[in-house]
């Protein structure tokens, strides 16, 4: 089985280990206290911990403040559009499948304007591991409400309270076909955000993270006031996230079998206590940039031209 | 020699229609083979009805194609009122003199099974609509169609087209044998008695022919050495797609332009490339934009609407400098408009569509032959500009069929391989040449390059950054590119000659019919004569020089602009055809424009009339007396 680590890992066996300067470029601009920089270390250790050409990866994302992750990650990074990263990264994967992605976004980015790519991206399952950081509020435009907004919660388009219940993105995955990998975590949360990172680092297929993370400016009290007073419930498994023993005080362990799609889609649903951990994961979906170059041929030069002779000879009349 | 006399032309125009789904257009087909083999110089437009399955026996439902064949080898447009059309009921012929593309003196050939049929409303309107045609001038010939096929096969819509080729052939003084040849190849991939069948009715038709009609017309033809093909302007981008040597083609099905996807989708994979239908037009170049900045070469394939839905994407192409290809096959508009017709009102979107300054390249084919040779062009620029190449082509050029040389497939360059070599860490993603803006690419995956690419303004090392002096860089450097491209550009070349009373300005799929009203008003002693602008951005260097050579400049073009006549319009509200706005602006001369949206191409005739009441100071083009005057002394 060979997974977009593994291709990387053989590709840059000569070269000596990386270490995490390698992927460090200039000093992130986020907010204190923001959990965007959490996620940025978690995807600089992966990278090192598989020892990947820093020239070899590409991290694309959209607008607002999580998708400025790429100025901060030394890969190769395209700072798109609102909502279109996924675009972005399938064409990519589409035409250079050796290159493993990353793609960042946050909740409206994913959710709302870039709602029809989010799940056709999952319908593709590209081999992609994509992270959502989803802090429940729009913050680089100033406090609008989001798709994941608490109901009630008061936002500058909201004043008088949010007027709808929040989406759960993860049952919104969970009955989207072709889904292989679903998971959630949290940054407060620096083990299990790790350790998730690295699970969806070594999927074959689209890796759905969804993380939870407070704005310290503009949502403060959101998720128990950082995590301090959220319920929460760590999915356990053998071949799941690790749970450690000091992440216990936050909430309890429950044994969940990730790879029964009808228990991911029960968990899935739930949102107190939030799950976190690996909901869904199937390694056998195959990805739409295999099937393609499955069916694809590459001829040489000379057998290039021979057949778009054979092609001009249809159409030729005389 | 016995049998009926003939008549030698120059030319002539034939329609084929019928109900939707009763193969009009297959017997075009096979008619058109007849021709081009023979020699023949063509120029085919389907005619398409706007629904699937539109009700039968209904103006709505005619479906089928036209013909012009020529002594010529060479013809460059649809023609003008057709000659000869073939129907198999009357509502499909009525339908055609409802668009006004038959002669007043059409020579009908048409089903007679209407005439005694089981439904008397079809009775009616059977001798109705033949009454008309005959009060027009029309020569009627009822052939019993329906009623021949029927004596060798069970189901008439299962051969009629076939009869009806055959009567053709004998129409046209054509062999037999040729015939026999193209529909066996036509239907080379059905059952050996469906073959056979289908050229026992031809020759039913033919025979018919033979023995039935009084005249038939010979438009004689000289077979040539070069090797032509006919394909229309969708395969011909398709194709001429592979031969550039583009690799992924994302796209969102939108008439007229999903065909050119359809025929590309059939042969890509077999020559490395993808086509990927993408979930929206949105995703569908961005998925384009994507590959392209990973180092492939990519085009997204669209209409009117979808061009309005990538704007967005357009936008982030030319911030990062990332090569891309759109082609724009025009429909009507705006909003959904007239998907299946004509229109070249994208034109200024295409240019200024994109919100902010976002400076692009725009080239326009103007022929059919110029489809599959443009993305070679647009892919060159692209590539070496680091820009957004948008090729408007049209629903004129994507349906019409023509004839032209066969391209030598052996002069394809080879697809270069990506170059991944490392660079050096201080390696600038944007190293600008101050002069021409022109800067080299780093391909992910290229050690050294590491770097974001990013849609917020940056300098040359590609940091965002937000202060006036390097926003004012960025904006220069990507607009000199446009100045250095122009400076590579030669004037057009004028048809006719050189100064005169009149020039007509053209761009895309008009050129052929603007070219022979021009040639023909030539002959007569006018002095007018046309150009067609193939870059529409950067405009190519010499027009107002060009311009001034002529008493009057005036575009032709279809999309709108507002009559002189009109109640409230002024010279200061008037609204120009957008060709005309443009040159305006680029020239401050005092253009006018012939610009109106039929919804089909124009016609030679229409424009010589044109020429003619301009040329005639007839009311209705208010040019200045004075002839052509710089814009700014007007005002």
């Amino acid at each position: 089985m060979s997974s977009i680590a593994d291709l990387c890992v053989l590709e840059s066996c000569a070269d000596e280990a990386h270490t995490l300067d390698d992927y460090e470029s200039e000093l992130p601009r986020w907010c204190k206290g923001c959990g965007d920089h959490g996620v940025l270390v978690g995807l600089q250790r992966v990278l090192r911990k598989n020892n990947v050409d820093p020239e070899n990866v590409v991290s694309v994302s959209g607008i607002g403040c999580s998708s400025r992750l790429p100025h901060y990650l030394k890969t190769y990074g395209f700072h798109g559009i609102h909502g279109r990263a996924l675009p972005i990264a399938t064409g990519v994967r589409l035409s250079r499948p050796e290159l493993p992605v990353i793609v960042i976004m946050g909740d409206g980015d994913c959710f709302s304007i870039g709602g029809n790519h989010w799940l056709h991206a999952i319908r593709y399952n590209i081999n992609a591991v994509v992270l959502v950081l989803d802090n429940e509020v729009y913050a680089l435009t100033k406090m609008q409400v989001s798709p994941t907004t608490p109901d009630g919660w008061k936002t500058n388009t909201t004043p008088r309270g949010n007027y709808l219940h929040p989406m759960n993105p993860l049952s919104a995955v969970m009955g989207m076909t072709n889904i292989s990998f679903v998971a959630q975590t949290a940054t407060w949360l620096p083990n299990h955000l790790d350790a998730t990172i690295e699970k969806a680092w070594d999927h074959r297929g689209l890796s759905f993270v969804r993380i939870l993370q407070r704005c310290p400016v503009f949502m403060p009290k959101a998720f128990g006031e950082g995590g301090l007073h959220f319920p929460v419930v760590f999915l356990e498994h053998e071949d799941g996230v690790p749970v450690h023993p000091s992440l216990l005080n936050r909430g309890p362990a429950q044994a969940h079998n990730h790879h029964d799609i009808n228990e991911a889609q029960r968990v899935a649903v739930t949102v107190d206590p939030a799950p976190m951990g690996l909901v869904y994961h199937d390694p056998n979906v195959p990805t739409y940039e295999e099937i393609r170059w499955s069916r694809q041929e590459q001829p040489d030069h000379r057998t290039f031209l021979e057949r778009l002779d054979d092609v001009m000879d249809r159409y030729t009349v005389s | 020699m016995s049998g009926p006399r003939l008549i030698r032309l120059p030319e002539h125009i034939v329609e084929i229609v019928s109900d939707a789904g009763e193969g009009a257009q297959k017997a075009a087909i096979a008619f058109a083979q007849l021709c081009a083999k023979a020699g023949n110089g063509l120029w085919t437009v389907e005619i398409i009805p706007s629904e699937i399955q539109p009700p039968p026996h209904t103006t709505g439902s005619a479906s089928g194609n036209r013909i012009r064949l020529a002594e010529r080898s060479r013809v460059t447009n649809a023609g003008n009122r057709a000659n000869v059309v073939l129907a198999f009921n009357e509502m499909a012929l009525l339908s055609r003199l409802q668009a006004g593309t038959l002669a007043d003196d059409v020579l009908v050939l048409i089903d007679d099974q209407w005439a005694t049929h089981d439904v008397e409303k079809y009775r009616h309107s059977y001798r109705e609509v033949l009454d008309g045609f005959r009060m027009r001038g029309s020569t009627i010939l009822e052939i019993p169609m329906e009623k021949e096929t029927l004596r060798r096969v069970e189901d008439a819509q299962r051969g009629k087209n076939m009869f009806a080729v055959g009567l053709l052939c004998a129409l046209y003084n054509k062999d037999m044998d040729v015939l026999d040849d193209v529909i066996r190849g036509i239907f080379k991939n059905k059952a050996q008695d469906v073959v056979e069948l289908a050229v026992r009715l031809a020759d039913a038709g033919y025979q018919y022919g033979m023995k039935h009609f009084e005249g038939r017309f010979e438009i004689e033809a000289v077979p040539t050495d070069v090797p032509k093909v006919a394909m229309n302007g969708n395969t011909a981008l398709a194709l001429g797609a592979v031969a550039a040597g583009f690799e992924l083609c994302s796209m969102y099905p939108i008439t007229p332009a999903t065909s050119a996807s359809h025929a590309l989708s059939e042969v890509f994979e077999d020559f490395g490339g993808f086509v990927h239908q993408a979930e929206d037009e949105i995703a569908a170049i961005g998925v384009a934009l994507g590959a392209s900045y990973a180092g492939k070469t990519a085009l997204t394939i669209t209409s009117g609407p979808g061009m309005a839905l990538k704007t967005e994407f357009q936008g982030l192409a030319v911030m990062t400098e990332t090569p891309l290809v759109i082609v724009d096959v025009q429909r009507g508009g705006p909003s959904t408009g007239l998907p299946t017709k004509i229109e070249q009102a994208d034109l200024l979107h295409a240019l200024y569509g994109a919100p902010g300054d976002a400076p692009k390249v725009v080239v326009a084919p103007s022929t059919i032959e110029e489809c599959y040779y443009i993305l070679t062009l647009a892919r060159k620029i692209a590539e070496e500009f680091r820009m957004l190449v948008i090729v408007l082509s049209d629903a004129n050029l994507a349906t019409g069929q023509q004839l032209f040389d066969r391209p030598d497939v052996s002069l394809t360059p080879r697809r270069p391989p990506l170059d991944l070599g490392p660079v050096s860490a201080d390696t600038l993603p944007y190293d600008w040449d101050p002069t021409t803006g022109l800067s080299h690419r780093l391909i992910p995956g290229q050690p050294g390059g590491m770097g974001v690419t990013t849609s917020l303004n940056h300098d040359r090392d590609g940091k965002a950054c937000y202060d006036s002096e390097r926003n004012q860089r960025g904006h220069a450097m990507r607009s000199r590119k446009l100045a250095a491209l122009q400076q590579s550009l030669n004037p057009p070349s004028v048809h006719g000659a050189p100064e005169g009373d009149l020039l007509l300005v053209g761009w895309g799929s008009t050129r052929g019919a603007i070219e022979e009203a021009v040639d023909t008003a030539r002959d007569e002693g006018l002095a007018v004569s046309s150009v067609n602008i193939q870059f529409l951005s950067p405009l190519p260097p010499g027009l107002r020089e060009i311009f001034s050579r002529f008493r009057r400049v005036v575009t032709v073009e279809l999309n709108y602009s507002d009559d002189w006549d009109d109640a409230l319009i002024t010279k200061e509200n008037r609204r120009y055809g957008q060709l005309a706005w443009l040159l305006r602006a680029a020239t401050l001369l005092d253009i006018d424009c012939f610009a109106k949206v039929p919804g089909r191409p124009y016609m030679p005739v229409e424009i010589y009339d044109e020429i003619k009441r301009i040329l005639g100071d007839q009311p209705g083009i208010k040019t200045s007396a004075q002839g052509l005057t710089a814009t700014e002394e007007v005002m």
